[in-house]
């Protein structure tokens, strides 16, 4: 168990800069998820903090001790690879055994032949069979011990190579997309065990992804990582319910979260499309960009847009359906949770959403507060209708 | 062209396969049109290497000198007088020993330079350009450059030695250093080769792995190479092995340039036998016979090195 403190943390590989100064501090035993799209710096992160990358200013304490100059095999940190990088002539025993082996043997007691004669090995040897059978035993991977790694399927491989991170108790655990060559199906499942196993060791865990949902998921925290920097670290719930920046509401959530072109007026009223919301804000007037989430869309006769329906995708428990109106890019996408009550194709409907529906960012992408107008002639609040 | 030697069988055998994995009502003609699609290699490959290689043989059986109009079958006379001639045992065992120096000499040497380079970071294309040089050079050409470096009165290695307070030697005119002074040459001819291969290994090692490593614990150079680099080499360290085992069995130029099997044949190689027998004596029959010697080892090294190979290849 460890707190890991990243402290003003720059990368650069020649001239493109990484990461632009990351911040955060990942408490005892938490587990958090950095999570960004493809290129925004995450793993350059997590490689940083194993030490298999140095950093081009900035700061890393484990426990408080800076690690900076320390080699990754003495930070004590595992790590689970997107690839496993098990190793292919190694058995799945011998693969689990290798940071045993590496750390109990001396150079010596490991050399072939001559090893096998030191008085200790044997000794140490029957330590760390114990204890890789152990791990096996916790991962269910017990029948698997002899095979090697090319024999395995996606899933097993995943397994050895956190059996082989979790075998020699280390402070932390660093997950580099680990779940990304997995099926579908069986990436769901093993999000359901990678976060049983978190509650088992209560380790700190940092576990990158690009997929958002496996960071919604698993996570205590989650850090948004865009661009090189942190943009938000909250937890789930706030992070999308609460997004500081139009980045983050637009990375987190699927479907996308929509996004309509507004307008901030003089009287701190918004504006969208043409129709004037029943929500303010004390920001200055100009453009800005009202965000509504699917959910919070209400597809009714009395919405004051209106649009027509250019698709409809129905995932069986819940559809989405696809408004294209006039004055946006792109489609306006509403879930509808019962999607025996789908409009047609094509048909013409009107919506709406409730004013602490909107989630309004100014021209540069930065979140400004809104409330709901002071409004006591409706009793239902509907920001638009 | 050992290689060669076993495959006819394969191919011979693949168009019968294919039939009975799809017994149909034209299974005759079937058969037929794979017979005469795998034709032409099959021809080529009778007249350009089982031809020759069956001729080979059977000259072996026979007393035929090159020119003669005629010949006697003599069974195995000429093997029979082969290894009761000490010359010839003279030869095995000098080829053995070159053999013996050179494959190691020049895998290590081949694997430490791979090595050198890969971890470097800067003129990699130099040093690869220099160390292949040798493989593209004429090796006669090479011999030569070498004779004068080995002269004994204004050579660059004594000069070097001189200037370094040691004493010069004759080196390819003393019995007990003529074989090492050509081993040395063939060394220096095959690791340029030979680094290549590794060098192409090498690249493919998978670059996670080594993190892996240092995350496990492997924190010096020497752990990674054991845990990651040895192993992941293996298919081209056999291939390298027996490449170089037949490269080094095969050794020739060298001898007849500096050496010509001299002084008083303590540096006589099977394949100078064999020409010596065969071209300057005429005796073609009993040089067949060297040579068939000479395939069997090259054929088993084959054979090693395709046994090993199925075993030990390990791709993740």
């Amino acid at each position: 168990m460890a707190e890991i403190e990243i402290r003003a943390l720059r990368k650069a590989f020649d001239s493109t800069e990484v990461l632009k100064g990351v911040d955060v501090t990942i408490e005892e035993g938490e587990f958090i998820s950095l999570v960004g799209p493809s290129g925004c710096g995450k793993s350059t992160l997590l490689r940083i903090i194993a030490g298999l990358e140095p950093q081009s200013s900035g700061e890393i304490l484990i426990d408080r001790a800076s690690v900076d100059g320390v080699r990754p095999s003495a930070r004590n940190l595992a790590m689970v690879f997107q690839s496993y990088a098990l190793y292919p002539h190694l058995s799945v025993f011998d693969n689990i055994a290798v940071p045993l082996r590496m750390k109990r043997l001396s150079t010596l007691e490991r050399a072939p032949l001559i090893g096998q004669l030191l008085p200790g090995r044997r000794r140490i040897e029957r330590g760390i069979r114990a204890d890789v059978e152990r791990v096996a035993e916790q991962l269910e991977i017990s029948s698997l011990l002899k095979r090697k790694p090319g024999q395995l399927s996606g899933g097993q491989r995943q397994r050895v190579a956190v059996g082989r991170a979790i075998v020699r108790q280390p402070r932390a655990f660093l997950f580099d997309e680990p779940l990304s060559n997995l099926d579908a199906k069986l990436r769901v499942h093993m999000r359901a065990e990678i976060a049983q196993l978190h509650r088992q060791l209560k380790t700190t865990f940092i576990y990158v992804t690009h997929d958002q949902a496996e960071a919604m998921t698993m996570s205590g925290r989650i850090a948004v990582m865009i661009g090189g920097e942190l943009i938000q670290v909250g937890t789930p719930a706030a992070i999308y319910d609460d997004p500081h920046d139009i980045r983050v509401a637009e990375f987190v959530g699927t479907p996308k979260i929509n996004s309509f072109p507004g307008k901030v007026r003089g009287d701190g009223r918004l504006e969208v499309l043409g129709h004037v919301l029943q929500a303010t804000t004390p920001s200055v007037a100009g453009d800005c960009r009202v965000c509504v989430r699917p959910e919070r869309i209400e597809m009714s006769a009395t919405g004051a847009l209106s649009g027509t329906v250019v698709h409809l995708e129905n995932l069986g428990s819940e559809a989405f359906v696809h408004i294209g109106s006039a004055g946006m890019d792109t489609p306006v996408v509403a879930r509808v949770n019962d999607p025996r009550q789908l409009p047609a194709l094509g048909a013409a409907i009107s919506y709406g959403f409730a004013p602490d529906a909107v989630r309004a960012f100014d021209a540069g992408g930065k979140r400004i507060a809104t409330s709901a107008a002071p409004r006591v002639d409706r009793p239902r609040e509907v920001a638009v209708g | 062209m050992a290689d060669a030697a076993t495959a006819p069988g394969g191919m011979a055998a693949a168009p019968g396969a294919r039939a009975r994995a799809f017994p149909t009502l034209r299974q005759a003609g079937g058969s037929r049109a794979a017979y005469a699609l795998t034709a032409p290699a099959l021809v080529l490959m009778l007249l350009m290497l089982i031809g020759p290689l069956a001729g080979v043989i059977a000259l072996s059986f026979t007393d035929y000198q090159l020119g003669a109009p005629s010949f006697a079958w003599i069974g195995l006379s000429n093997y029979q007088e082969m290894f009761a001639d000490r010359v010839f045992w003279i030869s095995l065992k000098n080829t053995l020993t070159y053999v013996a120096v050179v494959v190691p000499g020049a895998v290590a040497l081949g694997l430490g330079i791979a090595l050198l380079i890969q971890s470097g970071t800067g003129l990699r294309g130099l040093y690869r350009t220099i160390y292949f040089l040798p493989v593209m050079a004429t090796l006669i050409a090479m011999a030569i450059v070498w004779e004068f470096m080995l002269h004994p009165q204004f050579g660059l290695v004594n000069g070097l030695l001189h200037a370094a307070g040691l004493q010069g030697h004759s080196w390819l005119q003393d019995r007990a250093t003529a074989l090492y002074a050509l081993c040395v040459i063939g060394i220096w001819q095959a690791l340029g080769f030979n680094m290549v291969l590794f060098l192409a290994g090498l690249v493919s090692i998978p670059k996670h792995l080594y993190d892996a490593a240092e995350l496990d614990g492997a924190a010096s150079a020497w752990s990674r190479f054991r845990l990651v680099t040895w192993p992941m080499l293996g298919p081209v360290t056999l291939f390298v092995v027996v490449i170089s085992a037949i490269r080094s069995f095969q050794v020739f130029d060298t001898v007849q340039v500096l050496t010509k099997g001299g002084p008083s044949k303590s540096s006589e190689v099977l394949i100078y036998t064999m020409y010596a027998e065969g071209f300057e004596f005429f005796r073609s029959g009993y040089a067949a016979a060297v040579t068939v010697v000479f395939l069997a080892f090259v054929l088993s090294l084959t054979l090693i090195k395709s046994v090993l190979g199925r075993r030990d290849v390990h791709y993740a």
